[in-house]
């Protein structure tokens, strides 16, 4: 573009909505979390005293943070790798086929819709202890299974459901993916003798290594900010806080907890997180569009 | 093809349908439990339909959604449907804006501007709970739709995507609407507004789905159930007292909650694919 509207006040107007928005409901509120982030407030809140790095300190010395921040990854990691395995394996298959392609694509996105808030309901339902399918199962072949008591198990929950709703995006952008490989690679390969399985490992993963890493990058945010609902509606942070991730404490402890101080200075490490993890996603795109 | 393995197909087919019937498994479930009457689930949870069907979903609609919440259903789609359209046109109508005076005009502070908006694409509102929550506080915003809406409308991912599209336009177009006389406002609606109208629309699904399945945040701000959405009221229907789940009109409510959205996913999935693969680049 090199022609543009001469205009000197109207761009300002244009862009003064969104960033009255911007202000109002994230600079202030940022604003805020930064201030109580080095003060401690009372019990009742009427008074707050100046801490300085207080707050972070605390935080940084207390084993339940630490803990939390071991459930983050465990989650992250295995509902960003049970995602990405699963998504990949259904769109090999799927661009094996044919004919039914599409049927099977709609059949399979319509989960991406699911709230995760709904998405925890759902599994809460078929593993309930007392009345669930699929925990009855478990309970005759010996498992017994109660979420709502052993850490491990709810873990298990919270990464299904969490899972369940992540496979239908990368199912798409595999599939986007595969179909973007140029036929004659595979073809001059499946003439050299190469089976479909070496040709899949041969070829086709490495080709899809900038897919693979772009989604490992999205479901980590997608695990770490966007399965909020899950953990509300089946283990709420529990039993004993194993399935207590960074975010959900924040809330826990801001709104349950009171505590305004720790969690506006746990606000502010998410926040880093999250600056680190952008930075981390824009870099790998920049690379992408040089290849 | 490059090969015919008859085997391998089937075996690519088995999987396929094998992954659809697990995927689809919980929402079975939920399906023949939403026809069960209450005491049907007092053993375990029933796997084939029950007789209460129409029953329990005229309850739930028109009547009260059970356990503890007191309020039809078909209240909550309505509150549901006005937050998630409030986001969605919110979001394009301000975004586009803006996006189109980053592209098509030049003025002091443009880059400035700019990334002081894509900072807001970085913090999820699950991250800055706490202080959101004050400031609404302080607005008087508790309990209303704007206090629903506004604060969603602040995200930077449809400025991007509109920045993106107009950036691909050619800037003969300008020149030509300037030789012909049209302004920049003639210009924005006449031209822009219908080259963009795929993008539009594929905005429009994501952010819909964005909107609708909001969570955390209307849960924190509405204590009166005349506000309450959808999603949010599930979490009222779960936390009864003494743990008597109504299992039956819990399932309604969830299925009726993800009705909207997934027919959109389905109905447009076109423009969904391409939103969310624009939106991710």
């Amino acid at each position: 573009m090199s022609v543009y509207f001469p205009q000197k006040k109207l761009p300002y107007l244009l862009v003064l909505p969104q960033l009255i928005i911007t202000a109002i409901f994230f600079l202030w509120p940022a604003g805020q979390a930064f201030k109580q982030a080095f003060y401690r407030e009372d019990a009742f809140g009427l008074s707050q005293t100046f801490i300085g790095f207080g707050n972070f300190i605390d935080l940084f010395q207390d084993p339940l943070y630490y803990k939390s921040m071991g459930v983050t990854m465990v989650f992250s990691f295995s509902v960003a790798f049970f995602g990405i395995a699963i998504a990949l394996w259904l769109a090999v298959m799927a661009d094996r086929v044919i004919r039914g392609k599409m049927v099977y694509q709609t059949l399979l996105v319509w989960p991406y819709a699911v709230a995760p808030a709904l998405a925890g309901v759902l599994w809460w339902i078929l593993f309930d202890p007392n009345i669930g399918p699929i925990a009855l199962f478990l309970d005759r072949i010996g498992i017994h299974w109660n979420h709502f008591l052993n850490g491990d198990q709810a873990m298990i929950l919270v990464v299904i459901a969490a899972t369940w709703k992540q496979i239908s995006y990368n199912f798409l952008f595999f599939l986007a993916g595969l179909q973007a490989i140029p036929r004659s690679l595979i073809e001059a390969a499946a003439i050299d003798g190469a089976s479909p399985f070496k040709r899949f490992w041969d070829i086709v993963f490495p080709l899809l290594s900038p897919t693979t890493f772009f989604l490992l990058v999205v479901n980590l945010v997608y695990a770490f900010f966007d399965t909020f609902g899950v953990i509300d509606t089946t283990t709420q942070g529990g039993p004993d806080g194993s399935t207590n991730t960074l975010v959900y404490k924040v809330f826990k402890d801001g709104f349950i907890g009171l505590d305004s101080g720790g969690s506006a200075a746990q606000s502010i490490v998410l926040m880093a997180i999250v600056g680190l993890m952008t930075v981390v996603q824009f870099r790998f795109i920049e690379r992408k569009v040089q290849y | 093809m490059i090969e015919n393995r008859p085997w391998l197909k089937l075996f690519s087919h088995f999987i396929l349908i094998a992954g659809v019937l697990i995927v689809a498994l919980p929402v079975w479930v939920a399906l023949v439990g939403s026809t069960q009457s209450a005491s049907s689930f007092a053993d375990s949870v029933p796997l084939w339909f029950g007789d209460q069907g129409v029953q329990n979903w005229s309850h739930v609609l028109f009547h009260a959604a059970g356990s503890t919440l007191q309020i039809p259903v078909w209240h909550l789609l309505l509150n549901s449907m006005i937050m998630a359209l409030g986001i969605t046109f919110g979001k394009i109508a301000i975004s586009m804006i803006s996006a189109y005076a980053i592209v098509f005009f030049r003025f002091p502070f443009r880059s400035l501007i700019f990334w002081v908006i894509f900072i807001t694409l970085m913090l999820p509102v699950e991250v800055r709970i706490v202080p959101t929550y004050q400031v609404i506080a302080n607005l008087n915003m508790l309990n209303s739709y704007s206090g629903l809406i506004l604060p969603m409308i602040a995200s930077a991912t449809a400025t991007f995507l509109f920045r993106q599209c107009f950036m691909s336009m050619p800037g003969e177009l300008v020149e030509a609407a300037r030789i012909d006389g049209a302004g920049p406002i003639r210009f924005f609606f006449d031209i822009l507004l219908p080259m963009s109208r795929t993008n539009i629309a594929a905005m429009f699904v994501i952010m819909f789905i964005y909107g609708w399945n909001q969570y955390l945040w209307p849960l924190i701000i509405t204590t009166d159930d005349t506000y309450y959405t959808l999603v949010m009221s599930i979490k009222n229907m779960l936390s009864v007292p003494d743990g008597d789940i109504e299992w039956n009109n819990v399932m309604v409510t969830t299925l009726l909650a993800m009705i909207p959205p997934v027919a959109v996913v389905v109905g447009m999935q076109k423009l969904f694919v391409k939103g969310l693969v624009d939106a991710e680049k």
